[in-house]
């Protein structure tokens, strides 16, 4: 005869056990509860609020639908540029960036001589204030009288317009960036030489060549790193702002004083970044329910990039890792 | 857990998220119940900053200061429109009670939204006509349907400025009345270097160049922005395609956009020695009257003068218009001292004395019926052009708009794109722009 038997309730002490070992978990998290809540949780749960709400940040918020998401995806011609103009930052910005890093970071790991000097010299520009290095950038570049453009035309290279031409605006933010590239070489370069220098001695006495060594024990010990790179990189390249808008208001020329309002994405909107959109529409438009649309579009974006990139990382990660 | 227990936290949660979200969406609300002869300070917003301005504001506040004893003016300098809009909604402790901006554009947007308060109420009861005070346009783009939440604090007119030793050089004899003076003048007066590249330019078109946005050029067509249900017109105004046609003509007429706009990026900025007109490599200049003060203090190494800008040659007796805007003062509608805020309002915009001295300090235009005839203001010649144009009956300010700017804005992200000649057709392209407006209008609305 089969006997059926039920687990006993849990004894009243045994619960309260159970309730002081979770109030003391949830006490230990609390400074990551509190700062999520308050730095994530409620911006997010705010964002999505006032997506489907009228606010001009005066007037108490009034309820409109799907009003500001059919403004934003159907009737407002900078969305499309805007959004092309990011991505095409975070694919092409990134990927030379996070290139650019690992070569650079090889370069000074190999010299024999001068090594703090050229660490130093590569490190520098990193340090610059991004308004700063930008202007910089913009004289250096400018079409007119640039110092770049002078030599190009005394060696006889036709010279291009750089910030002033929408073909070249972005290379030219591509440029500036990798001008900065000292955050990316400094990890690189801790990486590299991170790995252990007995795997190199065995792959030569095996025979295997530069990139035989490169690919066999380079590449495996550094692609967490590369991961780190190009997932930081992702999502600070989706927040691109500061350098797009300074390059572009300085390049247009248009005087800016007290009465003007800076319309961002000089030349023909190929600088602008949702960034700035939302900013406009945020801030200078007063357009609350339309900026949190594109802000939240923005966030999904990230997060599916991240979700890609971090479920490929499983298979570019060593076996054992 | 219990799926109807679940779902009553979760209601509860939303509520209270939800009144917590729209609680911190409350703006902060002033009071017009205070009593002006009572001790009290006020704050004032202004956008001047160079130390020109500066004193002259000063130097007007103090005159305040010494009729109202009880008053105290607090002067935050060099504001610009973003900060202000920015702040009168954040409100708090520090928001400004009186404040000023440079442009009209954002005046619609003040009114509809209650930021600035209504100056009606204290103009009534303070005496003030406004209609016997002030000219009409500058009334017009200081209200918005009905609600005068703005009063003009000084003008600006916009003319040309041109070079009169290039004019004598080209054997040019007056400046140009009509457009198509102004394209064989301009042409005439462009000189290049010997490889082909530009060394004076006649009248640089380009938007982008200074104060040359696009609606200053185009208020010589006298355009109608909106109709009477304020749905945006400009497809339907035949004057918008003749005014970026000619813009196309004249950029052609000079050797085309990719030269011009190159030459353009060697210009030096606006306001310092090396503006382009200042450095003589441009002959003609759309500008306003303030430029003439700096063209003295810079002491300009050539003859120049000032006229009317020219107008379409099938309205040529028009002639003697321009382009209107100013600066515009009002009261926060967070302010608990609106009734003192008035006062200063009331002095800096009312007062004949007050507006022909800061007009003069800062080479404006005054903005009173009676300022504007005072034997006091300033006589020479190339200002007294943009009296001339501040008093013009077609002369043209731009209209308020619910969302401020913006329509304005559209307009010029189009025109840059017909100067480039990235729109092969302009009635198609304006309809677009039509639709644009309408939807940002509507986006900004309830």
């Amino acid at each position: 005869m089969a006997t059926t038997t039920t687990a006993p309730a849990p004894a009243p002490a045994l619960r309260r056990k159970r309730a002081r070992e979770r109030l003391r978990l949830l006490g230990f998290l609390s400074p990551w509860l509190v700062g999520f809540s308050v730095f994530f949780g409620y911006p997010l749960l705010a964002t999505g609020y006032f997506s489907v709400m009228h606010y001009n940040q005066i007037e108490p918020p009034e309820f409109v639908g799907l009003r500001n998401w059919r403004y934003v995806l159907t009737q407002m011609p900078l969305f499309g540029p805007a959004l092309w103009n990011t991505l095409w930052l975070v694919v092409v910005m990134v990927a030379l960036r996070v290139v650019f890093g690992l070569g650079i970071g090889l370069l000074v790991t190999k010299l024999k001589t001068g090594v703090g000097f050229f660490r130093t010299a590569f490190y520098l520009p990193y340090l610059a204030p991004p308004v700063a290095a930008t202007v910089a950038f913009v004289f250096l570049l400018n079409p007119g009288t640039g110092p770049v453009n002078e030599i190009l035309g005394t060696l006889g290279i036709p010279a291009p317009s750089w910030f002033n031409d929408p073909a070249w605006a972005k290379p030219s933010l591509v440029m500036l960036s990798l001008w900065g590239i000292g955050d990316l070489m400094v990890i690189f370069m801790a990486a590299l030489l991170d790995v252990p220098k007995e795997q190199y001695e065995a792959a030569e006495l095996d025979g295997a060549g530069a990139w035989g060594r490169f690919r066999y024990v380079t590449w495996p010990s550094i692609t967490p790193i590369v991961l780190f790179a190009v997932v930081t990189g992702v999502v600070q390249t989706m927040q691109y702002y500061t350098q797009a808008l300074v390059a572009g208001k300085l390049a247009s020329g248009v005087s800016i004083g007290p009465g003007t309002v800076i319309q961002p994405g000089y030349p023909d909107h190929s600088t602008l970044t949702v960034p700035q959109l939302v900013y406009s529409l945020g801030f200078q438009n007063f357009n609350t329910g339309a900026a949190c649309v594109l802000s939240l579009v923005l966030f999904v974006i990230a997060m599916a990039v991240t979700t890609l990139l971090m479920r490929k990382r499983a298979g570019l990660l060593p076996a054992e890792d | 857990m219990p799926l109807t227990r679940l779902r009553d936290r979760l209601s509860v949660a939303l509520a209270g998220a939800g009144l917590l979200l729209s609680g911190c969406a409350h703006p902060s609300v002033g009071s017009d119940r205070d009593d002006p002869t009572e001790p009290a300070t006020l704050t004032f917003w202004h956008g001047w900053s160079t130390p020109g301005e500066m004193k002259a504001i000063n130097d007007s506040v103090t005159r305040f200061e010494k009729r109202h004893r009880n008053i105290t003016v607090k002067v935050v300098p060099n504001v610009t429109d973003e900060t202000m809009n920015q702040a009168l909604r954040a409100g708090g402790d520090d928001a400004p009670d009186v404040v000023s901006s440079f442009t009209t554009n954002n005046v619609g947007q003040y009114c509809s939204s209650g930021m600035w308060a209504d100056l009606d109420p204290f103009l009534a009861k303070t005496g003030v006509v406004k209609e016997k005070v002030f000219p009409k346009t500058l009334l017009d783009y200081t209200s918005y349907r009905g609600k005068q939440c703005a009063l003009p604090l000084l003008a600006d007119s916009y003319g040309l400025y041109y070079n009169k030793d290039a004019f004598k050089e080209a054997g040019i004899t007056r400046p140009p009345r009509t457009m198509s003076e102004l394209k064989r003048d301009a042409v005439a007066l462009t000189r290049r270097t010997k490889d082909g590249s530009y060394r004076r330019v006649g009248f640089m078109p380009d938007f982008r160049l200074y104060q040359n946005s696009p609606d200053r050029l185009f208020a010589q067509w006298e355009p109608r922005y909106f109709d009477a249900h304020g749905k945006s017109r400009l497809a339907k105004d035949p004057s918008t395609r003749q005014f970026l046609t000619f813009q196309r003509d004249l950029i052609e007429a000079q050797g085309g956009y990719g030269p011009l706009e190159r030459f353009r990026t060697t210009f030096g900025d606006e306001m310092s020695s090396q503006n382009a007109f200042l450095t003589q490599k441009v002959a003609m200049h759309l500008d306003g009257e303030w430029r003439g003060l700096m063209l003295r203090q810079a002491k300009a190494p050539f003859g120049w003068d000032t006229a009317p800008m020219p107008v379409p040659d099938d309205r040529a007796d028009t002639y003697g218009k321009g382009y209107l805007t100013g600066t515009v003062i009002g009261i926060a509608h967070s302010s608990t001292h609106q009734n003192a805020a008035w006062e200063l309002v009331k002095f800096l915009t009312t007062d004949t004395d007050q507006v022909v001295r800061f007009a003069n300090a800062i080479h404006n235009v005054p903005s009173t019926k009676a300022a504007l005839k005072s034997p006091e203001l300033d006589a020479d010649p190339t200002f007294r052009t943009f009296l001339r144009i501040a008093q013009n009956p077609r002369s043209v300010a731009l209209p308020p708009s619910a969302n401020g700017g913006q329509y304005v804005t559209a307009l010029q992200d189009f025109s840059y794109d017909v100067e480039a000649g990235r729109v092969p057709d302009i009635g198609k392209g304006l309809r677009a722009l039509d639709a644009q407006i309408d939807a940002d209008t509507l986006q900004s609305e309830n």
